[in-house]
């Protein structure tokens, strides 16, 4: 998988994990991918994607379970979007930041939406 | 998994290539061994596969000594050279003859890795291209499953498809019990996969560390200005792209030729904050920066 370079790897697969539940492709109480079979999936060392995982345990949005691996938990929606939500908005200092440089303002977006 | 104490190293009588040596590595990981030409990375897989003999000092590779050879040690232990010598035989018939040495040797991963980077076994290997041979001794050396893998430059003369492959191989292969090593100035091939990163240099190391433990103490990314703090800058639209001191504790992804360049350019910084393990507190570290402002280059 290619990755962004403006964030780090384990915040990048917890944002792709975040995706795979926000769009019901894992629902809650189903097994996620292993560490293994993820890292494999995505070419990355598994000690990284453990960090993600852990990262997401933290968050209640994933939840280990002795024998099984690693379960989407049940209120996983609401927090992964609080999470993803919380990363966004942080972007947009640099988004306007960008735009006062080029001289755009609200409207000139609007013609975008 | 490796243990190294106070290993020093010569070829003859000419200038030592490593001095007082100390490094641990452990199983369950992925070290990425970096270093500029010349430092010593091939003279340290080498001595680990016991193909060296250490001048001084010891070297412990799951609890065996490597120079004594030991036939318990060998077949725990696959050492794959940048150039393969390529053997008048081919992969089946090479593997039929070595496989009985490696007795965790695994067939049928063989027969997968043969087919997924899509080879003949049965062509002369010497008959074979450069990135042939290559990628038909990692089908060999990774089918072995020995507890250390030591890869001197693998991705060297493979074309692009088969960097992927190898990629996705590694990531399979890399289990809790082994211990891979890998050296490579092919930082991109690697970037995902390598971790932790030990940087030689010149007779020492400047760090061997986890991605975790650098990001937690340098931030990588992108600033409008330039700052004396930054340990190292290269000029990128928008402003400069730069290594600097992690002083806000926030994370960031690591480039891994920042991060080197940044290293062989403060030397003396990188292997106290890293090798020596000094406490101190975050405000001396970034005394230390300021303090170290004029060797900073400027590279534009």
């Amino acid at each position: 998988m290619e990755f962004r370079a403006d964030k780090a790897i384990y915040e990048q697969i917890a944002e792709y994990m975040c995706e795979k539940i926000l769009k019901d492709e894992w629902l809650p109480e189903t097994r996620v991918p292993s560490v293994r079979e993820l890292g494999v999936t995505l070419t990355v060392n598994p000690n990284t994607v453990m960090r993600a995982y852990e990262h997401l345990e933290r968050n209640g949005i994933i939840y280990g379970k002795r024998g099984i691996g690693f379960l989407v938990s049940g209120q996983s929606k609401e927090k992964a979007s609080g999470l993803m939500r919380e990363d966004f908005l942080k972007t947009v200092p640099a988004f306007i930041s960008r735009m006062k440089l080029l001289g755009l303002d609200f409207k000139d977006l609007e013609r975008h939406i | 998994m490796i243990q190294i104490n106070n290993l020093s190293f010569q070829y003859g009588k000419k200038q030592a290539v490593f001095e007082q040596l100390d490094m641990e590595m452990k199983a369950g990981y992925i070290y990425g061994l970096l270093g500029e030409n010349g430092v010593g990375k091939t003279t340290l897989l080498r001595l680990l596969a016991g193909l060296r003999f250490p001048t001084r000092g010891s070297i412990r590779v799951a609890g065996f000594e490597p120079a004594a050879r030991k036939k318990e040690f060998l077949s725990q232990v696959c050492y794959l050279p940048d150039v393969v010598h390529a053997v008048p035989l081919s992969l089946n018939a090479y593997a039929a003859q070595m496989a009985p040495f490696y007795p965790d040797f695994d067939h049928e991963q063989f027969a997968r890795y043969i087919s997924e980077f899509n080879i003949n076994p049965d062509k002369k290997l010497s008959q074979s291209s450069h990135g042939q041979q290559k990628k038909a001794m990692m089908c060999f050396a990774l089918a072995c499953n020995t507890k250390l893998i030591l890869l001197d430059e693998p991705t060297n003369g493979m074309d692009i498809p088969s960097k992927g492959i190898f990629r996705r191989l590694i990531a399979q292969a890399a289990t809790d019990e082994k211990c891979f090593v890998i050296s490579t100035h092919q930082v991109r091939d690697l970037e995902n996969l390598i971790d932790p990163i030990i940087i030689l240099e010149h007779n020492q190391v400047l760090l061997n560390n986890t991605v975790e433990e650098i990001t937690g103490k340098l931030w990588f990314g992108r600033v409008p200005e330039k700052s004396d703090h930054d340990l190292y800058r290269e000029e990128c639209v928008g402003g400069y792209a730069i290594v600097g001191y992690n002083d806000k504790g926030e994370s960031s992804r690591l480039d891994v030729e920042m991060l080197f360049n940044a290293a062989i350019r403060n030397k003396g910084l990188f292997k106290r904050m890293f090798i020596d393990e000094i406490q101190k507190t975050h405000s001396s570290f970034a005394d230390e920066i300021k303090r170290k402002l004029p060797d900073i280059p400027e590279k534009l």
